[in-house]
């Protein structure tokens, strides 16, 4: 659709003003894996609190504005899938250190070389999986 | 890397898409404007800014980020939007979302594994 990237733009643009909110305000910059990873794991210490209510504003927010659909697992409605996929995510993540947010948005702009090899590694790792995912499915 | 970005958007439209690249070009335009206003100043809470952990490049960078593109290839969220899915992704992004939970708990048990391989190496 050819509006897609307006709200892709407005969206990334939201993205990043909530990076600021945290940078400027809270001196730290912004990364979802690390701010539940952190949880998870109790690692988070001074910053538990701001982190918690980032988590709350990130689910409560969405529910007010309804918007958003429900995640489609495309071709293959697998819960086998999503488990698979979301435990190599949270390992991953926590591994790496970063995500999307953290080493792709907020590390990239640093400059930082660690960020952008896992930003290449991560997101050509995703590609192959697609493609070998419509291999195997057609 | 635009092009890159473009097909893994592919994933929610079927189609080569550009609008991952926007999504992440549009965080990283007022991101880079405050890190540029960084220096000199205080965070308006107060404290100090918290300087990014600079680690070197290791196995666990590369390790970690081919796992993690794996998965976000498998199903398409990553950490933010999975999160966020909580309020509007049904039960196939809370199942998602807990599995990432336990990859998270298991994570710390998989870093001292690989420490240890490759101190024995």
């Amino acid at each position: 659709m050819p509006i897609d990237w307006i709200y892709g733009l407005v969206g990334g643009l939201l993205i990043g003003f909530a990076g600021v909110v945290l940078l400027l305000g809270n001196g730290r910059m912004m990364g979802a894996s690390g701010i539940i990873g952190s949880l998870v794991d109790q690692t988070s210490g001074a910053a538990t609190p701001e982190r918690v209510a980032f988590l709350f504003a990130l689910v409560l927010v969405p529910s007010l504005i309804q918007i958003g659909s429900p995640v489609d697992t495309g071709t293959i409605q697998s819960p086998l899938l999503l488990i698979c996929a979301g435990i190599c995510v949270g390992i991953g993540t926590r591994i790496a250190n970063g995500c999307t947010s953290g080493h792709g948005v907020c590390g990239i702009l640093r400059f930082s070389v660690r960020s952008i090899v896992a930003t290449v590694i991560y997101i050509v790792a995703s590609v192959l999986t697609v493609f070998a995912l419509r291999l195997i499915v057609g | 890397m635009r092009i890159l970005l473009a097909l893994l958007s592919g994933i929610f439209s079927g189609a080569w898409d550009p609008t991952l690249a926007f999504v992440m070009g549009g965080a990283i335009v007022p991101m880079a404007i405050a890190w540029w206003m960084v220096p000199g100043r205080s965070p308006l809470a107060g404290g100090t800014f918290a300087s990014p952990q600079e680690h070197r490049m290791d196995n666990k960078l590369i390790l970690g980020s081919l796992l993690f593109g794996i998965g976000w290839g498998l199903i398409g969220l990553c950490p933010g939007p999975a999160i966020a899915s909580l309020s509007y992704g049904g039960w196939t992004g809370a199942v998602f979302f807990i599995a990432m939970l336990v990859g998270m708990l298991i994570a710390p048990f998989m870093v001292r594994r690989v420490d240890e391989m490759y101190a024995h190496a």
